[in-house]
C-alpha cells in the first residue's frame, strides 16, 4: 500500500505541477481570476446590495443559492451524527456522589435509582472533582462569548463575520460549558429536542425567506421581492441577508452542539469528556 | 524546459507548489496509513491545502481585504476601484468548502466512534482480520 | 414568473426540513411530508420537460442575477429528462418503501426520510445547475447523505465500508474541486457557459488540460468506473434496502450525466476529440470496465453484490458510448442512462421485495422463489431481460445504438465487450433463475411425505404494484425508444 500510495502521489503531484506552468503569477492583478467576475463584484456590490462587506454580499446574495445548500450540508451532518450514534438505551450502572460527605455510590441495578437532589448528584464514571477556578472563569466567559457570537452574526454585513462564524462561536460556548462543568449540565440546560428543532428551523428560516420571494413575483432568493415586509426598502437586500444569516447562525450553533454531544458521549448523552 | 526556465517559474508561483506538496502529503496519508484516524488527518490536510490553494488565487498585490471603506461618510459615492480590493469570490467559495469539509469530518468521526465501539481498534489491518473471521 | 425549475429542487429540500422538524414532533408525519415534497417535485419536473420540448431551453436566474455573476439553472432537453427520471424514481421508491422502512429502521424513520429527501435534493440540484461550484456543493450533499446511509444497515461491516467510502468520495470530490480551481484560474468564472466561451480560445493551455483531467477523474471516481469502483459494491449492499434502491439506479447515472454535461457544455467536442487524443484510451478503459464488471459479478454469491457489479459493468457502457465521439455513441449513452436507471430500479425493487420477505438474499436463500413470490419474480424477469438486452425491452435499443456507434468509430473491441457482457449477464441471470425455479425451498423439502407443496408468500401489494409498474415501463420505454430519441436526444445533440 505504501508503494502504491507513493506512485499515486507522484503521478497526481506531477500532473498538478504540470498544470501550474501556465498559471498567472501569484498576486498578478491582471490575471483572469482577478479581473473577470471579481471586478464586477467589487465595483457593483455596494451599490446593488448596500452591503459594504463584498464577501457577505456574494455569500448571501449573488451566490446565496450555494450558501443555502451549504447550510443544508451542515444540517445533514448533524442529522447523520444523530442517526449513526444516538443510542437511547440507558446505562445500567450509575454513579452518585453524596454532596455533604463526598461519598461516592456505585449503583449497578438501574431500577434502584436514587433521587437526585440536594443530597445526591449524578457523576461520571471517571469523575474528577471539578476545578473551582476553571468553573468560575468559564461561567464568567460564556455569556460574553455568546454576546460576541450575536455581534458577529449581526455585524456580518459590515465587517468580517456572518452566520457561520457567529454560529460556530455560539456553538463553542456551549461546548465550553460541557467541558468546564460536565456534559449532563449542557444536556439538561438545552434539551436534545430543542437542538434538533433549532437545526432544522435555522435552515428553514433561510429556505423560507428565499421561497417567499417566489409567490411575490420574483425569482427564488431575490430579496427585492420582500420590500413590503421591511421598514426600509432601500436596504431590503441587506436586511434579507441579515435574515438568512440569522437562520444560518441558529442552524450552525445547534449542529455544533449535536455533533459534539453525540461524539463525546458515544450517543448516550450521559457522560464524556 | 531547461533548469534556467524552471527557477523563475517556481519563484513566481512558489505558493502553488507548496500547496501541491501539502496536498500530496495529505493524499499519501489517506492512501498509505494504516490507522483510520491518521487517514482522517490526511483527509483534513488534503482539504485544507485545497482551501489554501483557492484563497491564494484571490490574492492581488497592492490590494486590501474586500470590505468597502468609508461608505458612511457623507454618502459621497467615491468611485470604487477594483484594483484596491482583493478578489472576494474565492473567499466565498472556500467558506462553503470549509463547511463541507467540517461536515464530512464530523460524519467520519462519528463512524470512527462506531467502529471503535464495536471492535476496540482503529488499525485497518486488525479490522480486516476481525471481519474476515466472521 | 415561471418558478417550476426552482421548485423541482426546492420542494424536496423544504420537505426535508419539515420532515426534520417532524422527527421531534410526530415521527409518522415525515413519510407524508416526503411524499408531498417529491410529488410536487415530480409534477414540476414534468411541467418543465413539456415546456422545454415545446419552447426550448429554460434559464432560471437564482436571486435574479444574470448568469456569470449569479447562479443560474439552465434546463435543456437532457437535464429536463434526467430531472423527471430522478424525481419520478424517488417518488415511486418512496411509495414502495414504506413497509421496508418500517421493517428495517422503525425507530428512526423520520431521520431516514429526511436524509432520503436531502439525497434526492442533491441529485436534482446536480442535474439542474449551470454552475460548476454549485455542482460541487450538491455533489457533497448527495455524498454526505449516502455516507450516513451506508453505515446504517449492517452493524458489522457497514461503518468501515462507509468510512472507506468517505475517503474515496472525498478524494473524488476534491479532484473535481481542484479541477474547477484550475479552470477558475484561467477563466475567472464559474458559470458553465461562460467558462466554455473563455476556454474556447485557450485550448493549448496546460492548466485547462489539467483542469479537464482532474474534473474527469473526480467524476469517474464518483461514478465508480472500473479501477475506481471498489467502494460501490460494499456501499450499495450495506445500506438499507429502501435507500439502496434509489442510490443504485440514480447516483452513478447522475454522475454519468455530469460527465456528459462537462464534455458537451463546458469543454466541447472540438476540444476533447480534436485537440486532445484521449478518446481511444478512455474507450479501452470502458471496455475493460464492462468486462471486469461482468466477470466480478459472476464471482458473487449474494444477489445484492451481483446487482452492484452489474452496475459497474453498465457504467462502462455509458462512459464508452460517450467517448466514442460520434452521434450514435452519444445517443446510445444518453438513452442508456435513461434505460439503465429504470432497469436497475426495477431489479432493485424486486430485490427489495425479496429482502422484505426473506431477510437475506444469498443465492441459496432464493430457492423456490418463483412459486413463493410469482409477482415479484415477473417484474424481476422482465428487468433481467432488459439488462441482457432482449428486444421488446428498452435495454436492447440503447445497446443497439452503442454497438452501431462502436462500429462507426471503429472501436470493435468495445462492441465485442458489449456483446460478451450481455452473454455474461444472460448466464448470470439464468443461474439465478435456475435456483429460483428448479430448486425448491429447503425448509419445505422432506415435509409432507415427499410431495412438495409451496405456500405463496408474496410481498405487500403496494410494493408489487410499483415493481410491476416499473417493469412494465421498461417495455413501454423500449417500444417508444424511437420517439424518445427523436423528440429529446437528437434535438439536444443537434442543438449544441
Amino acid at each position: 500500500m505504501k508503494f502504491f500510495g507513493f506512485v499515486v502521489v507522484c503521478l497526481v503531484g506531477g500532473l498538478l505541477l504540470y498544470g501550474t506552468a501556465d498559471f498567472p503569477d501569484w498576486g498578478d492583478p491582471d490575471s483572469p481570476a482577478s479581473t473577470h467576475l471579481s471586478d464586477i463584484y467589487i465595483e457593483h456590490a455596494f451599490e446593488q446590495t448596500q452591503v459594504p462587506n463584498i464577501v457577505t454580499a456574494i455569500l448571501a446574495d449573488y451566490r446565496g443559492f450555494d450558501t443555502m445548500f451549504e447550510t443544508a450540508v451542515i444540517f445533514c451532518a448533524g442529522l447523520a451524527c444523530f442517526l449513526l450514534l444516538r443510542d437511547f438505551k440507558e446505562r445500567k450502572e450509575r454513579f452518585y456522589r453524596h454532596v455533604p460527605t463526598g461519598v461516592i455510590l456505585h449503583v449497578k441495578n438501574s431500577k434502584k435509582a436514587l433521587r437526585v437532589g440536594r443530597d445526591f448528584e449524578h457523576i461520571d464514571k471517571d469523575w474528577i472533582p471539578s476545578d473551582l477556578i476553571i468553573k468560575t472563569v468559564c461561567r464568567i466567559l460564556i455569556p460574553f462569548i455568546q454576546i460576541y457570537a450575536l455581534y458577529v452574526v449581526a455585524h456580518g454585513d459590515f465587517s468580517p463575520g456572518g452566520g457561520f462564524q457567529g454560529g460556530v462561536i455560539f456553538g463553542s460556548s456551549l461546548i465550553l460549558l460541557a467541558i468546564s462543568y460536565d456534559l449532563k449540565i449542557l444536556v439538561r440546560r438545552i434539551k436534545e429536542k430543542v437542538l434538533g428543532i433549532c437545526a432544522a428551523a435555522g435552515v428553514l428560516v433561510y429556505v423560507g425567506i428565499a421561497a417567499i420571494c417566489m409567490p411575490m413575483g420574483k425569482s427564488f432568493l431575490d430579496y427585492s421581492a420582500l420590500e413590503m415586509f421591511v421598514f426600509d426598502p432601500h436596504h431590503v437586500r441587506a436586511l434579507g441577508m441579515l435574515g438568512v444569516e440569522i437562520g444560518v447562525g441558529i442552524a450552525v450553533a445547534a449542529v455544533m452542539a449535536i455533533i459534539y454531544i453525540n461524539i463525546v458521549s458515544e450517543g448516550r448523552h450521559d457522560e464524556g469528556l | 524546459m531547461g533548469m534556467t526556465d524552471i527557477i523563475p517559474l517556481i519563484v513566481a508561483k512558489y505558493n502553488y507548489w507548496l500547496f501541491v506538496v501539502l496536498m500530496m502529503i495529505g493524499l499519501y496519508a489517506m492512501i498509505a496509513k494504516n490507522n483510520l484516524i491518521k487517514k482522517l488527518v490526511g483527509m483534513n490536510i488534503f482539504q485544507t491545502a485545497i482551501i489554501l490553494f483557492y484563497v491564494s488565487i484571490g490574492y492581488k498585490s497592492g490590494a486590501t481585504l474586500p470590505i468597502i471603506q468609508n461608505v458612511h461618510e457623507g454618502h459621497g459615492h467615491a468611485a470604487i476601484h477594483a484594483a484596491d480590493y482583493i478578489n472576494p469570490l474565492p473567499h466565498v467559495l472556500m467558506l462553503t468548502a470549509i463547511v463541507v469539509s467540517v461536515a464530512t469530518f464530523g460524519v467520519a468521526m462519528a463512524l470512527a466512534v462506531k467502529i471503535y465501539q464495536r471492535y476496540h481498534t482503529l488499525e485497518e489491518d486488525e479490522l480486516r482480520m476481525r471481519l474476515s473471521e466472521k | 414568473m415561471n418558478n417550476y425549475p426552482a421548485l423541482i429542487v426546492i420542494a424536496p429540500l423544504l420537505a426535508a426540513l419539515f420532515a426534520g422538524l417532524a422527527v421531534w414532533i410526530e415521527d409518522r408525519l415525515s413519510y407524508y411530508i416526503a411524499i408531498l415534497g417529491l410529488a410536487v417535485s415530480s409534477f414540476s419536473a414534468l411541467k418543465v420537460l413539456i415546456q422545454v420540448i415545446e419552447s426550448g431551453t429554460i434559464q432560471y436566474k437564482m436571486a435574479g442575477w444574470d448568469a456569470p455573476v449569479g447562479i443560474e439553472y439552465r434546463i435543456d432537453l437532457l437535464n429536463a429528462m434526467v430531472l423527471l427520471l430522478i424525481s419520478g424514481i424517488a417518488l415511486f421508491n418512496l411509495i414502495a418503501s414504506y413497509k421496508n422502512v418500517e421493517q428495517e429502521i422503525s425507530d428512526r424513520k423520520g431521520s431516514f426520510y429526511t436524509i432520503y429527501l436531502l439525497f434526492v435534493t442533491g441529485l436534482l440540484g446536480v442535474t439542474a445547475t449551470g454552475d460548476l461550484f454549485n455542482l460541487y456543493v450538491l455533489i457533497e450533499i448527495t455524498s454526505l447523505t449516502s455516507y450516513a446511509m451506508v453505515a446504517l444497515s449492517d452493524k458489522d461491516r457497514g461503518p468501515l465500508a462507509s468510512l472507506n467510502y468517505i475517503f474515496i468520495g472525498v478524494i473524488g470530490a476534491s479532484f473535481y474541486l481542484l479541477g474547477v480551481g484550475y479552470l477558475y484560474m484561467k477563466t475567472g468564472s464559474l458559470n458553465m457557459m461562460d467558462v466554455a466561451d473563455i476556454i474556447a480560445s485557450q485550448h493549448d493551455s496546460s492548466t485547462v488540460l489539467v483542469g479537464f483531467i482532474l474534473c474527469m477523474i473526480g467524476v469517474w471516481i464518483k461514478m465508480a468506473l472500473f479501477p475506481m469502483h471498489v467502494w460501490l459494491p460494499n456501499a450499495y449492499s450495506y445500506s438499507p434496502v429502501a435507500f439502496s434502491r434509489v442510490v443504485a439506479p440514480l447516483m452513478t447515472k447522475v454522475m454519468v450525466y455530469v460527465m456528459i454535461r462537462l464534455m458537451i457544455t463546458v469543454f466541447g467536442f472540438e476540444y476533447i476529440f480534436n485537440t486532445l487524443h484521449l478518446s481511444e484510451a478512455v474507450v479501452w478503459l470502458a471496455t475493460i470496465a464492462v468486462l471486469a464488471g461482468g466477470v466480478l459479478a459472476l464471482a458473487q454469491d449474494n444477489l445484492k453484490k451481483i446487482l452492484a457489479y452489474i452496475i459497474v459493468c453498465e457504467i462502462g457502457y455509458m462512459v464508452g458510448g460517450a467517448w466514442l465521439g460520434n452521434q450514435s455513441g452519444m445517443t446510445g449513452a444518453i438513452l442508456h442512462l435513461l434505460n439503465d436507471a429504470l432497469m436497475t430500479f426495477a431489479l432493485f425493487l424486486g430485490l427489495g421485495n425479496m429482502v422484505y420477505m426473506l431477510g437475506k438474499v444469498k443465492l441459496n436463500n432464493l430457492q423456490g422463489l418463483f412459486s413463493r413470490m410469482p409477482w415479484t419474480m415477473t417484474g424481476f424477469v422482465v428487468a433481467a431481460f432488459s439488462i441482457v438486452g432482449v428486444p421488446p425491452t428498452c435495454g436492447f435499443f440503447s445497446k443497439w445504438y452503442l454497438i452501431s456507434g462502436a462500429f462507426e468509430a471503429g472501436a470493435y473491441h468495445f462492441a465485442a465487450a458489449l456483446i460478451i457482457s450481455s452473454l455474461i449477464c444472460a448466464i448470470l441471470f439464468f443461474k439465478v433463475f435456475e435456483i429460483c425455479f428448479f430448486q425448491s425451498s429447503p425448509d419445505l423439502q422432506g415435509q409432507g411425505h415427499g410431495h412438495k407443496f409451496q405456500v405463496m408468500a408474496e410481498a405487500p401489494v403496494s410494493m408489487l404494484i410499483v415493481s410491476n409498474l416499473v417493469s412494465f415501463s421498461l417495455i413501454v420505454v423500449g417500444v417508444f425508444s424511437g420517439t424518445i430519441v427523436k423528440t429529446i436526444i437528437l434535438p439536444f445533440l443537434q442543438g449544441i
